[in-house]
């Protein structure tokens, strides 16, 4: 058993504790917005946000979530209003496959709130995402367009 | 990729077909000559629905992935319908309709950058079609010619009267008239959707995270699978302990799947993983456990001077030139294994009952994916059907020609009766079980004249046969034709140099590993061969690398607007920055011509710093041009990741890498700035998804070679200490 609070909900999830959070963030509680893309923290696009703070969910133990706020892709617009990093992606037509991009997404908008205005040297070390499609250069256009929005 | 003409698939498709009549057709509740779609609106043709609102559903028979295909085929669908391109919406028909309705939407496969340079003739006329039966319907109702009326915005104007009528009004009449004979295509000059920048139609659902890939499906009373293989290719299962982890939390069933995998099903998919880490299993590895990736090299190397070899073309007497020559020149380089490696590793959902067999699966090739469907479960086509997820995360060639996840599902849902079982691969497997890019080495040799001029080039290339792999019908007297991508005498990879000796041969050394088609697949070394020689003979001739290359191309000129065109966007000939190198690439691909010119720095003998890439492509008919300019900067991360980071090393018979950290791909901070130049000369169609990653590697090779003085003829580059900064 874990009680995590995803997205601002309370949730009682019958789980084994040493489950990595990318698999109850998916399995258990049911929200498929947040991919596995390696297991071993190398690629992100498990990324989510712990309390503010982008974390890659496929090694960190559920339990070690218990008591945090966790926000996942599905949580990051407010009701109908996207994010502005999502409003950014959409502008820029940012996803191709789109596989890896929630957890972009998510760590993109983590380094703004840390980073408001980040230059690129600033991109180039907070954002190690991997994508394999090769969306990188309107990644970084769509988070200068953030950034000013 | 190279498109195999008549394959096993199109063979078990064609006989599955006669046995399937019409069960599997769309459902028809109102009538008897409306084809219907699920939610009962009607079909004008196989391409086109509309639904009473006015909206306009364009089927797509091609894969998304991603690369944008799905815009673009409804960009030209509805550019011949006239549609109002606010209300265009996609669907994908089912492999089993297909077989039902005898192929009305033609291949299904999604490949070597053909999904619309294939298919753009027919899919524009059913475009054309579809308007001309709408417009029809609508004089009828009003009583007048068809030729006093015109379409545009989905809305019909009666031009002498200003009456007006939309689509929607008029699709269940126009459903119901025979199609026109004949239809005219408009001219490219009048292309108001295609040719333009038009959004795609699939991005908003991938930055909420409501886009459902096959990894994401849920289907109720599902249950989830982990697979191991035996990792030595050819091997088989020799004994696993089911006991040892029967017990343990979620587990449901564990199964062998065919001779050569262990499956456990449970509750959820980290269970069964849990379980199936914990589980001994003894397998039998063949003949094949003393392989390495030495033993392989040698086997090619020694290919490199065989007597036999598979000649392609043959043109004067190359190496009888090279004892006369002032100069001669000879470089031997190899390309190393490598896995495609897409974000979202491979899955297949299947359901199984005595009389269904159902899978819901992410493919590149959805009618593969049908016969592999077949194949497993037994049943005929009637009882088979594909539900090909909507967007698959990422490709390159692993989910097209080879559907083994597919097979491994529904042989999992065989052993689970009435139960859906999502297979999903770890990335530890989809690392090991690749199908890989070839392994080939190539000894080149050219011979110069007094001036400087090539007189005679032999390349000889020694490795893997995709085609004998894979579809072995397709070789030509044994010769796999697919291995010489990009110096073909002609069609969609042709050489874009004259030479008045050449020879071009491939001693064929096939190996255990798997081989298969990849994002550009042989063009990419072919390329580093080729573009990488041309700047070595230069270098030996004391001749400027463009010029040099130039001089061989007045019969190219396709070839060599592109070359110029980055040439001189780079101003080439003139100083780059302190410390800024050079390179040049350029080569005909999958029916586009494709340049690039690099500019590179390398410092402290080690650290390559890809600054700026300027890139040109030909495509013929520049679909989507804001599509493209995504794609080429992609190709750059595909292709560069390639070059500097990526090898699949044989150890053992088995491959040794099994993740992102043994097996790298590019971060954002190593991405170059790419400038893309889209110059559609007109006149033909050529791809996008792949034709530039071939020249990534040899112009970003060529500037380093100016930077560094020296050349590198193995790959990748962090072999010889070369980081991507």
């Amino acid at each position: 058993m874990a009680r995590l609070t995803i997205n601002g909900k309370s949730l009682e999830l019958k789980v084994d504790p040493s489950t990595p959070l990318l698999w109850a963030i998916r399995e258990q509680a049911g929200l498929t917005g947040t991919k596995y893309g390696c297991g071993v923290a190398m690629c992100g696009a498990c990324t989510v946000h712990m309390d503010g703070k982008a974390v890659r969910s496929c090694v960190l133990p559920v339990a070690s979530a218990e008591g945090k706020q966790i926000t996942t892709i599905e949580g990051l617009a407010t009701g109908a209003t996207l994010h502005k990093v999502q409003k950014a992606w959409v502008d820029y037509e940012v996803p191709q496959c789109g596989y890896c991009q929630s957890g972009m997404i998510m760590a993109v908008a983590a380094l703004l709130k840390d980073k408001p205005k980040p230059t690129d040297a600033d991109i180039d070390a907070g954002i190690t995402n991997i994508c394999r499609c090769g969306t990188f250069q309107q990644v970084r256009e769509a988070i200068h367009a953030a950034a000013k929005a | 990729m190279k498109t195999p003409k008549i394959d096993r698939r199109s063979f078990v498709i064609g006989t599955a077909a006669v046995g399937a009549g019409l069960t599997l057709g769309l459902k028809i509740p109102f009538g008897t000559s409306v084809v219907r779609a699920q939610d009962g609106s009607p079909e004008i043709n196989v391409w086109v629905v509309i639904r009473p609102d006015d909206t306009v559903v364009v089927r797509v028979a091609r894969s998304e992935m991603g690369q944008g295909t799905l815009t673009g085929l409804a960009q030209m669908v509805a550019e011949e319908l006239e549609a109002d391109w606010t209300k265009v919406t996609t669907e994908y028909p089912t492999p089993g309709q297909s077989v039902a309705r005898k192929r009305p939407w033609g291949n299904f496969s999604t490949g070597g950058s053909r999904g619309i340079r294939e298919s753009n003739e027919y899919v524009r006329k059913g475009g054309a079609t579809a308007r001309l039966m709408l417009v029809q319907a609508a004089a009828n109702a009003w009583g007048v010619p068809a030729t006093e009326c015109t379409a545009a915005n989905s809305v019909i104007t009666h031009k002498p009267t200003g009456r007006t009528t939309t689509y929607g009004k008029v699709a269940e009449a126009a459903a119901k008239l025979t199609p026109p004979a004949e239809v005219t295509l408009k001219d490219p000059k009048e292309w108001k959707i295609i040719g333009k920048p038009v959004k795609r139609l699939d991005t908003m659902t991938k930055v909420t995270g409501a886009q459902v890939y096959g990894f994401d499906l849920k289907l109720p009373g599902m249950l989830n699978a982990a697979i191991k293989e035996c990792p030595v290719f050819g091997g088989k299962v020799k004994s696993f302990d089911a006991d040892k982890v029967k017990g343990m939390p979620g587990v449901k069933h564990v199964v062998q799947v065919g001779d050569s995998a262990v499956a456990v099903v449970a509750e959820t998919w980290w269970e069964a993983k849990k379980a199936l880490d914990a589980m001994p299993i003894t397998w039998d590895e063949g003949p094949n456990a003393k392989v390495s990736s030495a033993t392989i090299a040698d086997t090619l190397k020694e290919g490199l001077d065989a007597e036999q070899a598979f000649v392609r073309t043959n043109v004067g007497d190359a190496k009888g030139t090279f004892a006369g020559a002032a100069k001669k020149v000879e470089a031997v380089y190899a390309y190393p294994f490598q896995n495609h490696a897409p974000m979202e590793p491979m899955n297949a959902t299947a359901k199984f009952t005595a009389d269904k067999c159902e899978v819901w699966v992410p493919t590149q090739n959805g009618e593969a994916a049908f016969a592999a469907t077949l194949a497993a479960s037994g049943l005929p086509a009637d009882k088979c059907e594909v539900y090909k997820i909507m967007v698959i995360g990422g490709g390159f060639g692993r989910r097209g020609a080879f559907h083994d996840y597919v097979t491994q599902a529904v042989r999992i849902a065989k052993q689970v009766p009435g139960t859906p079982v999502k297979l999903l691969w770890s990335r530890e497997e989809d690392m090991v079980q690749g199908r890989y890019h070839p392994v080939m080495q190539a000894k080149m040799s050219g011979g110069l004249d007094a001036s400087g001029n090539l007189v005679g080039l032999h390349m000889r290339l020694s490795g893997q046969s995709i085609l004998s792999a894979v579809f072995p019908q397709n070789l030509q007297d044994g010769r796999d034709n697919a291995t010489f991508q990009g110096v073909d005498p002609s069609g969609d990879f042709t050489l874009g140099y004259t030479v008045p000796n050449l020879l071009i041969d491939h001693a064929m050394r096939n190996t255990h590993v798997p081989p298969g088609f990849w994002r550009g697949v042989n063009i990419n070394q072919n390329a580093i061969f080729l573009e990488c020689f041309m700047d070595e003979l230069a270098l030996a001739a004391g001749q400027d690398a463009l010029e040099f290359r130039r001089k061989l191309m007045s019969k190219h000129p396709k070839h060599l607007a592109v070359l110029n065109a980055v040439a001189d966007r780079a101003g080439w000939g003139k100083p780059a920055p302190q410390g800024v190198h050079r390179g040049l690439a350029h080569m005909m691909a999958f029916g586009s011509y494709v340049a690039a010119c690099a500019e590179v720095s390398v410092t402290g003998g080690d650290k390559v710093k890809v600054r700026r890439i300027i890139c040109a492509t030909d495509p013929g008919y520049a679909v989507n041009p804001a599509q493209i300019e995504r794609q080429i900067a992609g190709s750059f991360v595909y292709g560069l990741s390639a070059v500097f980071m990526e090898e699949c090393t044989v150890k053992n018979g088995a491959i040794e890498q099994t993740n992102f950290n043994t097996y790298d791909s590019m971060k954002i901070a190593q991405m170059p700035k790419v400038e893309s130049i889209i110059m559609p000369s007109g006149g033909f169609w050529g791809g996008v998804g792949e034709p530039t990653i071939c020249v990534a590697a040899p112009a970003v090779l060529n500037a380093m070679a100016r930077a560094t003085g020296k050349r590198i003829r193995t790959f990748p580059l962090k072999n010889h200490g070369y980081q991507m900064v």
